[in-house]
Formats: C-alpha cells, sequence, structure tokens
C-alpha cells in the first residue's frame, strides 16, 4: 500500500481499479483503470448508463468482489489484501447498504432486521439502539412487522434504518428509489440525505435519476467502464 | 453466540415456510419408523429373551413319548436337583353339552421349577403369580376354553371319565410354547387326577416330561451322567438349546423389520437431500445480504449447524412420538402373537433413532448447507452470482458413508453391509433408469394432448431426473402395499383354491383299536359313510443300513432330524389315492414276505434313502427292520391322513397301534361330534377349519404390522413428492402467473398441474404393478409352489392408487403455486 496516498480525510479510494470477466467470447472488461478520492462525510453519485460499470464498481467499492487490477482503500484497509472475512470484518466496521430491491431478512421482523448488523458488529444493546433509529425513520409502530407485511417505500426505510445503524463510515446506496414511485422515493432520499447529514456518513449513490444525483456533493460519471467526469456539483 | 441468537431468532419463523417443514417431515418420518420398529423389535427381544429363560419351565427337561422311569427323578435326586413331571396331551373336554380342544398339561408337586405361573380369579380379571399347583379334583383353566364351553369358575369340566371343578382362570404357564399348546387353549390339572380319567391308554399321544432343575454345576453333571445312559425315546433339551432357536428366530424378524425401516430411512434421506438443496437455495439471498453486512464465514456456519441440530431435535421429538403412537398400534395388532403382556420398551430405540436422524442429516443435509458459506456477498447487486456447486466428491462421501452407517446397524456384518450396499446401488440405478424411460414415453406423448396437458406432460420430462426419482420412490411404496394387500389376498386365495371341496376338515386321532369298529357304527348310524382308519404305531428308527442313525451323514439338517426324531409309522395293503409311486414297485395286495417299506420323496432325498436300503425301527421295546421298496410322492394339500415312512402289512403286528381318520364334516353335523368325543374320551377330534382359520388369522395380522411399518415407505414417498414440488414451486408460481398473464383460466393451469402429477402417478403405479407382479410370481412359485396367476386388477388398482395418491399429495404441495394470483407473483421483491 502507497502510504502516502492516505489521508486522514480520504475514507475511500480506487486506484486503477480493472474487473475483466470471462465470457464465452474471451475477456470482458466492465471496469478500466478508474482512480479517484473520497473523503470523510462527502456525498457521492455515481451516475451513467445501463452497463456502464456502475455496480461493478459498487461490489468493488465495498469489497463484495476485488478487482482484477488495482486496489480499493476502504477507510484504511486495502481490501485486495484481505480474506473475505476479513473484508466482511471491514464491512461489519465501516459500510452500510441500502439496494434498490431492498433485500430485507423475510424470517426477521423490522426491528430484528435493523438489529442485524448491529449484533454482526458485536454491538451492545443492539435492541435498544434498533429502536431508536427505527423510531427516527418513522416506523415507531411498525417494527414488529415482517417485511412481507409491509409497504415499498416501509421496507426501504427499513434498509435505511439498518443501513445506519451501526454509524458506518461510508453507506453504498444502490438505485434506492428505483422500485418505488416518485413521491416514495423523494421521501426517501430526503430521509436518506437527512440521517447522512446529522451522522456525517460518506455516501456513495449510484443512480440513473439525474435530479437525484444532482444532491450529492460531487458525481462520477461513468462510461463503457471508464471513468469519463468527475465532478463538483454546484450546489 | 451471536450465531445462536441469530439461529434461534430466524429458526421459528423457517419453520413456518413450506420447506423447512418438509425437511422435519422427512426427518420425523425415518425418526418415527425407526423408534416404531426399534420399540417393537426391542419388545419381541424382551419378550424372547423372558420366553428362553422359562420356555422349559426348568433348566433341563427331558421329553419322551413313555412314562420317564422312576429312576430318573431319584439320580436327579442324588445331584440334588429338583424335579417335577408333567404330560401333556390333547383332549376334549365338556361343559354340559359344549365342548372343546384343550391341551391338558397334567403337573406334579413343584411344576413350575422356573418362572411362575399366574391365574386370574374370574375371566378377563387381574391377574397374579401363584405358587403351587391345582388341588386334586381342580382345575386351571384357559379364559379361551372357559369362554368356548361357556363355563366360569367353580363350574365342573368334564375330562375323559371324571369331573374337575375350574378354581382359577390359567393366563400364563412358563412352558406354553411347548407342543400343542399354540394351537389349542391349555388346562392345568394334578397328576393325582391322572389315572381315574381314563384318558392314558396304550399308545395314547401323550408326551411326558421329567423337569429339572437347581445348581448350575449340578444340573451340568446330571446332564453329562445321563448322556450316555438315555433310551432313544427320550429328548433332552437345556436352556441354552432351546433359547438358541428362539433368538434365531426373533433375530430373523427384528433384522427384517429393520430393513423395512431403512427402506423408509433411505427415501427420507431422499427427500431430506432434496428439502436441504431447497432450504439452502433459499436462504442464500439472506446470506449474502449478511455476509454483505460484515457476517463472517463462521458465522454463515454456525448458524447453518445450529439450526441443522434445531431441526435435527425438533424432527427426533416428532418422529419418537409418531414412532411411540405406531408402536402402540402395532403392539395391539400383534398381542396374540408376541405375548399378552410384553415389557414396556426401553428409551434405547428414540437414542439410537435419533443418532439416526444426525446422520441422516449430516450425511444428506449438511454438504447443502455447508456450501452456503460460499456464497458470494455480490449476490446482493447480482442474483445470478452463486457459491460454487459442492463437490461431488464430498456429497457422495457423506450420502455414502450416512447410509453405511445406517445400515450397520441393521446388518451388523462389513461383508453383508457391502453386498447390501451394492445391492441397493444396483436397484436404485435400475429403478431409476425404468423411471426416466417411463419420464421419456410420457414427455413423448405430449403432441397428441390439449393444451393443460401438454403443458403438464412438458414439465414431467422438463424435470427429468426429479421426475424420475419420484416416480421411483412412490413407485416402491406403492409395490410394497400391493404386495401385502391384493397379491396376499390372490396367494391366499390360490392356495384355498388347489384344496379339494370335499377334502377332510376334521382328524380324529387317538382311536384305540378296540373302539375302531364301534365308531365306524357310529358313523353309520348318523347317516354318514364309514371313514377309512389307518394305523399309526410310534416308533423310532435306529440304524440304516447298520450304520446308528445318530452317526450317520445326511444330506441335509432335515434328514438327521427326520431320522433322529420320533416317528409315526404306519401299514397298509394298498397305496393311498392321495400317494403317486416315483420309484420301485409297491408290494402286492396280499403280500406276506419279509417287512417291506416306502418312503416320502422329500424324506428320502433329506435323510439320503434310496431302494434297497434298510431300516431298523425299535418300537416298544422290540426291533423291526424293513427294506425300502417304493419312494412315494405325497399329495399333503389332500389333507388325508398321510405318512411319511409306511410299512407292509404284518410287519407291525401285534404293536401297540392308534388309528387316526379324516372325514369331511359339514358344519350341521358338528352336534354329532360331542356324543362321538362323550362315548369316547380318548379320542381327539381336530377342527382343521379351525387351524386353518387360526393360521390365516396370523398371516392377516402379521402382514398388517408389516403394512403399517410400510405405510412409512408410503409416507416418505409422499415426502419426496413434497420436496420434489418444493424445490420447484417458484418457478411453478412464476409459470402460472405467466401463463394467467397470457389468458390462461385458473382453471387451465390446474389442469396443466394435475396433469403433470397424473402421468408421474400413472408411471409410479406402472412401476408399482410390475414390481408387485415380479415378487408375487417368485413368491407364488418359489415359496408356495403355486402358478402364478395374472391378474390385471393388481395394474388397474396399482395405477388407480398412483394416480390418487400423487395428485392429492402434488394438490398439496402445489396448491400455493395454483392458486398465486399473477399480481402477488410480480411484486416480488422482499
Amino acid at each position: 500500500m502507497e502510504n502516502e496516498l492516505v489521508s486522514k480525510d480520504v475514507v475511500l479510494e480506487a486506484i486503477e481499479v480493472s474487473k475483466q470477466v470471462s465470457s464465452p467470447e474471451g475477456s470482458l472488461t466492465i471496469l478500466s483503470e478508474v482512480s479517484f478520492r473520497i473523503a470523510a462525510g462527502e456525498s457521492v453519485a455515481v451516475v451513467g448508463p445501463s452497463g456502464a460499470g456502475k455496480s461493478t464498481l459498487l461490489a468493488l467499492l465495498a469489497g463484495l468482489d476485488l478487482p482484477s487490477s488495482g486496489y480499493v482503500v476502504l477507510n484504511g484497509a486495502n481490501l485486495s489484501e484481505l480474506d473475505e472475512d476479513g473484508r466482511a470484518g471491514v464491512r461489519a466496521d465501516s459500510v452500510g447498504f441500502v439496494f434498490q430491491s431492498f433485500h430485507l431478512v423475510p424470517s426477521l421482523n423490522a426491528l430484528e432486521n435493523v438489529m442485524l448488523p448491529l449484533e454482526l458488529a458485536g454491538k451492545n444493546d443492539a435492541r435498544a439502539a434498533a429502536r431508536r433509529i427505527i423510531e427516527q425513520v418513522g416506523l415507531k409502530d411498525r417494527w414488529s412487522h415482517y417485511p412481507s407485511q409491509l409497504s415499498g417505500g416501509e421496507k426501504q426505510r427499513v434498509a435505511i434504518a439498518r443501513a445506519f445503524a451501526t454509524e458506518p463510515a461510508v453507506l453504498f446506496a444502490d438505485e434506492p428509489t428505483g422500485n418505488l414511485d416518485s413521491r416514495t422515493g423523494a421521501n426517501i432520499m430526503e430521509l436518506m440525505f437527512e440521517l447522512n447529514r446529522s451522522s456525517r456518513t460518506t455516501l456513495i449513490l449510484v443512480t440513473h435519476d439525474q435530479s437525484l444525483a444532482m444532491r450529492c456533493d460531487r458525481m462520477l460519471s461513468l462510461d463503457g467502464g471508464r471513468l469519463v467526469s468527475d465532478s463538483e456539483v454546484a450546489a | 453466540m451471536r450465531a445462536v441468537v441469530f439461529a434461534l431468532r430466524t429458526f421459528g419463523r423457517e419453520l413456518r415456510s413450506g420447506e423447512v417443514l418438509v425437511l422435519l417431515a422427512a426427518v420425523s418420518l425415518a425418526v418415527g419408523a425407526l423408534t416404531a420398529v426399534g420399540f417393537l423389535t426391542d419388545r419381541i427381544g424382551k419378550a424372547v429373551a423372558r420366553q428362553a429363560n422359562e420356555v422349559l419351565a426348568a433348566d433341563l427337561r427331558l421329553r419322551s413319548q413313555e412314562p420317564v422311569p422312576a429312576e430318573w427323578s431319584e439320580l436327579a435326586a442324588g445331584y440334588g436337583l429338583d424335579t417335577a413331571e408333567t404330560m401333556s396331551f390333547p383332549s376334549v373336554v365338556f361343559a354340559g353339552d359344549n365342548s372343546a380342544l384343550a391341551s391338558i398339561n397334567v403337573i406334579s408337586d413343584g411344576y413350575p421349577l422356573r418362572g411362575e405361573v399366574r391365574v386370574a380369579d374370574q375371566l378377563f380379571g387381574e391377574q397374579r403369580e401363584v405358587d403351587g399347583i391345582p388341588a386334586a379334583g381342580e382345575v386351571w383353566a384357559d379364559g379361551t376354553l372357559l369362554a368356548r364351553v361357556g363355563a366360569d369358575i367353580g363350574d365342573l369340566l368334564s375330562i375323559g371319565e371324571i369331573e374337575l371343578r375350574v378354581s382359577a382362570v390359567l393366563t400364563y404357564r412358563p412352558d406354553q410354547s411347548i407342543g400343542f399348546a399354540s394351537l389349542a387353549p391349555s388346562l392345568l390339572m394334578n397328576a393325582a387326577d391322572i389315572s381315574r380319567s381314563g384318558l392314558i391308554g396304550e399308545g395314547s399321544r401323550v408326551s411326558y416330561a421329567l423337569l429339572v432343575a437347581g445348581d448350575e454345576a449340578a444340573v451340568n453333571e446330571f446332564n453329562e451322567a445321563i448322556q450316555d445312559r438315555l433310551p432313544e425315546s427320550v429328548r433332552v433339551r437345556s436352556q441354552e438349546e432351546s433359547s438358541e432357536r428362539a433368538y434365531n428366530a426373533a433375530d430373523r424378524a427384528q433384522r427384517f423389520l429393520s430393513l423395512t425401516a431403512v427402506m423408509s430411512l433411505l427415501l427420507s434421506a431422499v427427500a431430506v437431500a432434496m428439502s436441504a438443496r431447497r432450504f439452502a437455495h433459499r436462504r442464500m439471498d439472506a446470506v449474502a445480504l449478511m455476509k454483505s453486512l460484515g457476517a463472517t464465514q463462521g458465522f454463515v456456519i454456525a448458524v447453518a449447524l445450529i439450526q441443522l441440530t434445531l431441526l435435527g431435535v425438533l424432527g427426533v421429538l416428532v418422529g419418537s412420538i409418531v414412532g411411540f403412537a405406531a408402536e402402540e398400534v402395532l403392539s395391539r395388532i400383534l398381542v396374540d402373537l408376541i405375548a399378552s403382556d410384553l415389557p414396556n420398551p426401553g428409551l434405547r430405540p428414540v437414542v439410537l433413532a435419533s443418532g439416526s436422524a444426525m446422520v441422516l442429516l449430516v450425511g444428506f443435509a449438511l454438504p447443502a448447507l455447508i456450501q452456503l458459506r460460499n456464497t458470494p456477498p455480490l449476490r446482493v447487486l447480482r442474483h445470478d452470482a452463486m457459491p460454487p456447486a459442492p463437490s461431488r466428491l464430498l456429497v457422495s462421501g457423506l450420502s455414502l458413508a450416512a447410509v453405511a452407517a445406517l445400515l450397520y446397524r441393521s446388518v451388523g456384518d462389513p461383508r453383508m453391509l457391502v453386498i447390501l450396499i451394492s445391492g441397493i446401488t444396483v436397484i436404485a440405478a435400475a429403478l431409476y433408469l425404468v423411471g426416466r424411460g417411463l419420464v421419456f414415453l410420457i414427455g413423448r406423448s405430449r403432441s397428441g394432448v390439449g393444451v393443460a396437458w401438454r403443458y403438464g406432460l412438458a414439465n414431467v420430462s422438463r424435470r427429468g431426473r426429479a421426475s424420475a426419482v419420484q416416480v421411483v420412490a412412490f413407485g416402491l411404496g406403492l409395490t410394497v402395499l400391493l404386495l401385502l394387500t391384493l397379491v396376499r389376498t390372490d396367494l391366499l386365495e390360490g392356495w384355498r383354491q388347489t384344496l379339494d371341496e370335499d377334502a377332510p376338515n376334521h382328524f380324529l386321532i387317538n382311536i384305540q383299536p378296540n373302539e375302531v369298529e364301534a365308531v365306524g357304527e357310529f358313523f353309520e348310524k348318523n347317516g354318514m359313510r364309514v371313514p377309512s382308519f389307518t394305523p399309526l404305531v410310534r416308533a423310532r428308527m435306529t440304524s440304516i443300513n447298520g450304520e446308528s442313525v445318530k452317526d450317520r451323514k445326511y444330506p441335509n439338517e432335515d434328514g438327521r432330524w427326520l431320522a433322529n426324531r420320533e416317528a409315526n409309522l404306519s401299514w397298509t395293503a394298498e397305496m393311498s389315492a392321495s400317494n403317486e409311486l416315483l420309484e420301485g414297485e409297491w408290494w402286492p395286495r396280499d403280500y406276506d414276505g419279509p417287512p417291506l417299506v416306502s418312503i416320502e420323496e422329500e424324506s428320502a432325498v433329506n435323510a439320503g434313502l434310496t431302494i434297497g436300503d434298510r431300516l431298523k425301527f425299535f418300537v416298544a421295546g422290540q426291533e423291526v427292520e424293513a427294506e425300502i421298496a417304493s419312494i412315494r410322492k405325497v399329495n399333503w394339500d389332500s389333507f388325508q391322513p398321510n405318512f411319511f415312512i409306511v410299512l407292509s402289512p404284518g410287519a407291525l403286528e401285534d404293536m401297540p397301534t392308534t388309528y387316526i381318520s379324516s372325514m369331511k364334516i359339514e358344519d350341521d353335523q358338528k352336534a354329532m361330534l360331542v356324543d362321538l368325543v362323550r362315548s369316547y374320551p380318548s379320542i381327539s377330534v381336530i377342527d382343521l377349519g379351525a387351524i386353518l382359520q387360526q393360521v390365516r388369522g396370523i398371516i392377516e395380522k402379521a402382514s398388517l404390522a408389516v403394512q403399517a411399518v410400510f405405510v412409512f415407505t408410503l409416507a416418505a414417498g409422499i415426502a419426496v413428492l413434497f420436496a420434489a414440488v418444493q424445490s420447484t414451486i417458484d418457478e411453478r408460481r412464476f409459470e402460472s402467473a405467466m401463463l394467467r398473464a397470457l389468458g390462461a383460466r385458473r382453471r387451465t393451469v390446474f389442469l396443466g398441474v394435475m396433469a403433470e402429477f397424473a402421468a408421474l402417478g400413472i408411471a409410479a403405479g406402472i412401476l408399482a404393478s410390475a414390481g408387485a407382479s415380479v415378487l408375487a410370481a417368485v413368491v407364488a412359485v418359489q415359496l408356495f409352489q403355486l402358478p402364478y396367476e395374472f391378474n390385471p386388477l393388481l395394474w388397474v388398482v396399482g395405477v388407480a392408487a398412483g394416480v390418487f395418491l400423487v395428485c392429492i399429495s402434488g394438490f398439496f404441495a402445489a396448491r400455493g403455486a395454483i392458486n398465486a394470483a399473477p399480481a402477488d407473483v410480480l411484486r416480488w421483491a422482499t
């Protein structure tokens, strides 16, 4: 790891990250030498057309997958140097997720879903912490409901509560409004940005939605697996 | 610890989802089958052990067809041993006008030397152990006997020429399995009463026994001392010998039952493997999510193992309850066959079944669950990201090890285990190929049918492998049920039909020579044909061609037994119509030369006898030597009096002889038998019809019990079907929704799914009918020597039952998919 690249403010760094997969037609490059740094507390939108490599980049940044070449340094840890359990440990400590299709555990109720990352990170008093955050997302009366008993918007609120429960350094959101109607989506984003501000979490938001991207501090544009622009968003 | 909390928290909820229920049901079924059979064999084992200890009512039993000389008991007393004497014989007992055949047991003071006699003070009353024997003038009679003659405690019973008062109901005597007792209810009477009863005549069929018991060393010394001095007619039975035989029989029964349980177990294993795969697949998303949230592989594995253990524990609990219930039912069915008061089963079967359940889960469910650990967390973003398939070596190795472990307990011999596993593998592979063939045929037949059928049949062949497994699993269960219901009835019916309508249904035995004429007249007077009387002389073979029967080598054990046992000889001038001459010549009608003998074919083969061999017999103190002149085939089903050994007239002249006769007596003529036996008390009438009835009853009950065990097999087949349907339920839901979105009515979708199950049912039914027919033919020809008749009904019933059972089970398994509204299905995200 190149120490001089790590500064206190940088929470996530991609260094020449590439990803190739083998396909019947031969090797296919999905990401090609993508590099950037993201400082703590920033909110960054990753945009680009379908197939640009947005989701792949997200998976690599969060350590869900490993790059074919290059490094990802997340909260001071070079993910390529860690085994799967090591990367899981980093995620447990410093990463939160919000997914397009919510990904709640169907066999757990709302509160238990929120408790899950707290317990995995070995936090004491997971239940009380989960209750607090469930209240914050406005589901005080629905905590005992199972995912199948919740609407799409409510599910995403639970997912957001779960993501913020561990006060992660970095929150990854993958098209969080993609499965919601526009009004519910707007409410959800409002909630997310608010929590982001109040907890000073770094937000990495993958989205198609230009208006959503415009609400972030910064925008990374991908096309054909390459980073084509990296720009501040004028507020 | 976190894993435990998480595993517990999610388990309850998972339980309510269908696939865990199927997994649980499969485990419970396996445990249920194993415990039920385990309990049963445990009880049989205990009953046998107890019986073996008591069956002689002594440590040594000297049995003879003649009174045991007094010197034997004096000799035993010299060794410090206790003795008692018994006599037993069948006789008719009267109470007023009612009569019944009983096994009369005359006992002396001290009986029994081992075990206890138990009596009750009223019919079907509570039993208690008693010391001592009935007082002179009194008897203890079996409740069945009292019921048959309509007598009760305090009533008088006529036995021979005397009347004795019933003072207790006999419920148990230790040596009740010896002799005639298994067919006729017992009666105990005091030896002091026997001489004035007039029951014991010369040549009567009385079995005498001297019971000896005491210190083990003294018993052994006595046993050795008498070996050389024992007359030919005395047989000594010791504890070891009788227990060994009892244990062997019980052991075989236990192994058979265990193997049937193993069959359910193997089918359950298939269901477990299928539903575990589905269970693991369903949990992949959750595992990917947990990993994305930071769960380690260890955590994932721990959760899976804990849940597997919980599942096992729950399966054992449910299965044990099912097993207990089944055992209760089974032992009720079998109560007459085993013993009236079986010892309570121990908990050992539950422990063993629990162990087996865990082996089952480890062998068949663990591979799929372990694989969960390798689920890529990337799956939260890309749903097609899958863990690599578990290594075939691991899967097949673990399951093979599990099967071996499970079977080893029933087989108990490594060589047999290898043979059995190879056999199972070959049969399973063959059945699977047949299943695939049937599935292929189903697939081919779909062009000529309507849309619903085409959709259903297409599904059968699309899921070819799973379909074949279902066909085989269901087919196996059905095969056994068909065998035990239709085929059994067919065989019994077939055997009954080979019997002559006019075949005799009653035997008269123990007719004294001076009674023959009078008995003939008695029948004539009652308007019946005078039956023929066949002489019977009790003898013992001593030598063959000058060589002692004890030293001689025999082709097989049956031959040794035949030559060494107490033999019933007869003589006749003309060969019976139910015999067929195979070799040699029959003696002339007026033959009066040196004694000749004719031997039954099978006995001759077993004992290695041929024409010209010289047999020496010991009859009532005299020796008779005869040359084999012919070999006969005997049709035993004729129910005519027939003998293995028949001599020429004159050979046995002046020997103590009784006569036997057989005749057909209609139900409305039976009253006359009472008069007959009243007039001639030593004559015993044996009602073959009643005995056949009893034999049939025993077969019915035994097969009912085996059937009950095989219900587990069928249930395991259903579990396989459920597991298979569950593993495709998402696909089915989606397809139903698609079809309905394309404009199919609910009815069409329903018919399509039912067509699929009907096709599977037809295939399973065909497989089962074919299997049952082949097995039935083998059983009929090999075991019963009956020509096997093809029964088309078997195929009709087999296929109908297959369609019915598979459709019903399939409907319940797949109803979620059939009934799911398209809108629900398309709203997929969780």
